[in-house]
Parts: structure tokens; sequence; C-alpha cells
């Protein structure tokens, strides 16, 4: 958890989305409240229903909401046009999907360095820090491999790192480890959390309690509302208290 | 939880001091059940009466050193071979809080649900933490190793509590759902046979509420899920 008070990476404010109108309306999310700072994973649960991969995909600039604000890194989203829309997806948005998602004809290099291509660096330079990105990630011997190359926990944290090559400093995994057997969804979370400790902001929608448990935060979604929170303690004596009353 | 046959395996490697034991207990499972020196000494005690143990001597300070027997041996065998028996379970608190949430007057058994997941993720998120630190184990050290195992242990049963809790929910959703049903069926028959009745009125006297009279309470109402909360 950050000491000083630093500035959140992902505000959402009073969010509410309506899908349909009239007799068919459905209220996604009703009223959402969020600060998301750097060096923190928060996990999103609930029930299917309950409004969670609505809440990232706004968060994400692929949706927009029916009310409320989206504050990604000091630009809010419901008032930037198309252009700062996407050029914030391509500099501080890195969305992390379930089925990976990584581009079948480039290799994990390529996929890394795609966002940066995109953003207007040189294919060398691209390049260069995709490679560096996966080094730190320990995936560099992954670097020329094609996606079915790659077993699907290989091809997750490849997409982990395309998500955060770069300055990106906000990553949105939905259901990342859902493909993924116990033990590899475990090896992605871990690389999840890593980033966000080396100062990443992770906002993380899972149904999987197990998963939920590596984030410092974990929000329940009911009905699109934030019905509770729950904080990591600061104890580290957990285990001896409680457990001799056993 | 069988302190018992966890002092024979210890001594299984060599003769050991009581305290001895309690310290290396203590470290293979990461002082998840902590010992006090007397049940130990308690143990070894019972042990000892058995014939699984015998004591062989001394220390300065008078503490017995303590050596398995063939008995022993056996024993722990045994115990290694046979699963633990899970079908006689351990009286449940929140099992039998849950049974008893359903229909306690003034108690919604939703909030109930969220305050134990609540507590049990929150339980996940720290063991998860203490896990993330122990995963460079050397997998030569066996309390290392002995850790890691209970560690995930916590998580796995804490993680089914999470799971068990979110499948209470989703259950009595569904069945407060298939009440709401069932109470729209019973209108609309009840309004079918008003309009059968044909007294000329097309069916527009209807009473605002279809009188539940002498009703039993519905289920939805029984398992303290009305909808007055949420929606």
């Amino acid at each position: 958890m950050p000491d000083q008070a630093p500035h959140p990476v992902l505000q959402l404010k009073d969010l509410t989305r309506v899908h349909g109108s009239g007799a068919t309306e459905v209220h996604a999310l009703r009223g959402i409240n969020l600060d998301v700072f750097p060096g923190e994973l928060v996990a999103v649960m609930g029930p299917s229903g309950s409004g969670k991969s609505t809440l990232l995909t706004i968060a994400g600039g692929l949706d927009t909401p029916t009310s409320g604000q989206v504050i990604v890194e000091n630009t809010d989203l419901t008032t930037a046009d198309r252009k700062q829309i996407a050029a914030l997806r391509r500099r501080s948005i890195g969305y992390v999907f379930q089925d990976y998602n990584l581009i079948p004809a480039l290799t994990a290099a390529e996929n890394v360095a795609l966002p940066r291509e995109l953003d207007g660096t040189s294919a060398r330079k691209a390049r260069t820090e995709a490679v560096a990105a996966l080094r730190e990630m320990d995936l560099d011997s992954l670097a020329d491999r094609f996606p079915d190359e790659m077993s699907g926990g290989q091809q997750q944290r490849v997409a982990i790192a395309r998500a955060l090559v770069g300055d990106r400093r906000l990553v949105l995994a939905d259901e990342p480890t859902g493909a993924l057997d116990s033990e590899t969804g475990e090896s992605v979370l871990a690389l999840l959390r890593s980033r966000c400790d080396a100062g990443a902001a992770g906002v993380l929608v899972t149904h999987e309690p197990r998963f939920a448990a590596w984030a410092d935060r974990v929000v329940f979604l009911r009905d699109g509302a934030v019905v509770d929170q729950t904080l990591r303690s600061q104890a580290d004596s957990l285990l001896t208290g409680q457990a001799a009353e056993r | 939880m069988s302190i018992r046959h966890g002092l024979l395996a210890l001594l299984e490697s060599g003769p050991r001091y009581g305290s001895q034991l309690r310290t290396e207990f203590e470290s293979r499972t990461g002082a998840t059940w902590p010992l006090n020196v007397g049940q130990v000494y308690t143990t070894l005690n019972r042990l000892e009466r058995d014939g699984m143990v015998v004591q062989d001597g001394e220390d300065d300070a008078g503490h017995a050193l303590y050596v398995i027997t063939d008995a022993g041996r056996e024993e722990l065998r045994n115990w290694f071979r046979s699963p633990v028996d899970r079908r006689s379970p351990p009286r449940d608190e929140l099992a039998i809080k849950l049974a008893m949430a359903v229909g306690a007057p003034g108690i919604d058994i939703r909030d109930v649900i969220q305050s134990q997941r609540h507590h049990t993720v929150q339980a996940m998120q720290d063991y998860t933490r203490l896990k993330a630190q122990a995963t460079d184990v050397s997998p030569d050290n066996r309390d290392d190793v002995a850790w890691l195992l209970v560690l995930e242990q916590l998580i796995f049963q804490t993680e089914a509590e999470a799971r068990w809790l979110d499948h209470c929910e989703a259950r009595l959703v569904r069945l407060s759902l298939m009440n709401t049903q069932k109470e729209k069926q019973r209108r609309k028959e009840q309004e079918g046979a008003a309009d059968a009745a044909g007294d000329g009125t097309d069916g527009q006297i209807r009473p605002a509420d279809p009188a539940p009279t002498g009703e039993k309470p519905s289920p939805a109402s029984r398992v303290g899920l009305g909808r007055s909360r949420s929606r």
C-alpha cells in the first residue's frame, strides 16, 4: 500500500450504466465509486450479472457510462474525444482478456511491441522495449515464439507484458485465469501481483476467490453496486492468535 | 488434530526431548497449530503408557529423552496408510449459523453470508501474502516445504468456504425467484378463475392484493430474502 497520498491512476465517480430503456431497462451499474492507486491490485468479485465486466469495459474506455466520470491518469474519458481516448488506450491502459487475444501472426515480442509501434515508436525501439519487458518478467525465452507455440499460461503472461509495455500504469484484467488450470492461473496472478508491486495499478475481475486473494483490496459487487470491500490486514501474526482457540 | 501421530512422526527420525518436539512440530506446520509444552508432555505420557515410546535417559536439567518403539512405528505406519475420516465431520459453526439464519426473525441471511465472505476472503488474502513470501522455498528444506503445504491447505479450505457461500447466495436468490414466479402464476390462475366466472365485469374488479389469507409464508420470506431491501 502506498504511504504518501499519491494520485489514483483510475477514478470511477458515481458511475452508472443503463442498458436498454423503458420496460427492458437494465441497470448494470448503479453509482460506483472506486479509486485505484499506483502499486495497488484491486479485485472485483460478484455473481454473474452483478456488473463486474461492465465496470471493467467502461474503465478501459471500451464502453461509455450513462452518467458519472471515468478518470484515467487525469483524463476524463467521458469528456475526451475519440482520438484522445484512443491515445489513452494506447499509452495508459493495458487490457488482459480471458482468451489472451494475442495476434496469431506475430511473435511474442512483436505482440508486445505492437502497441508501442502504433503509438509512433520506431519499430526497432519498440522491439527493444518489448524484449526488455519480456526479460523483466522472465519471459525472454518466449520472445520469438508465435502464440500457437506457447501454452495458455505463457500466452497470458505475454499478454500481461503487452498490457504494461511502455509507460502504461493501468492494467485491467477480465477473468485472466479463466481458461487456465489452477497452478498456471496462479503463476499469471503472481506476475500481475509483481507488476503492481513494481508500481502499476491493476483491476482484476474474477469469480475465483483464490485468485482474488492476491489483491490488496477485494470489492464485492451485487446488482451493480459495491456492497462491501475488504482490505488486506496488516497483521503477520494471523496464524497464531485464533489458531490457538481451535 | 493428531498431536500424537505428529510426535511419533518426528520421533521416527531419532530420539528427541519434549521441548525439541514442540519446536519441530511448530516449524514443520508454521506454528499454525501452536502446542504448549504441557500438551507435548501429556501426549508423551500417553504414548509411553501405550508402549509407543520409551524414555532413554535425561539431560543435565532432568528432561527425559524419548525414543519411538516398534509398536510406535507400526502405529505411525498405520496412520500414514489410512485416510483421515471425513464422514463424521466435526461440528461446523458456520453451517450451523446459516442453518439457524434461515427464517430467523430480523435477520437477512444475505448479510450473514456477506459478513462471512468478507472475513473469509480477507483471511485468504493474508494466507496468499504469506504464501507469496514462502514460494522461494528450497526443495531440500523439509520445514519450508511442509509449511508451504500447510499454507496452501488453508488457502484451499478458505476458498472452498468462499465458493460455498457464493453458492448459498445464488441458491437463495434462485429459490426466491422461483417463489416470485409461483406467486405470479397463482395470481394469473385466480384472475383466470374470476374471468371464467363471467360476471360481466370482465375481470376488472380485482383485489389489489390477491388476499393470501391463511397461506403459508412464502419461501422467500421464510429464508429472509425479502425483496424490500435490494430493489
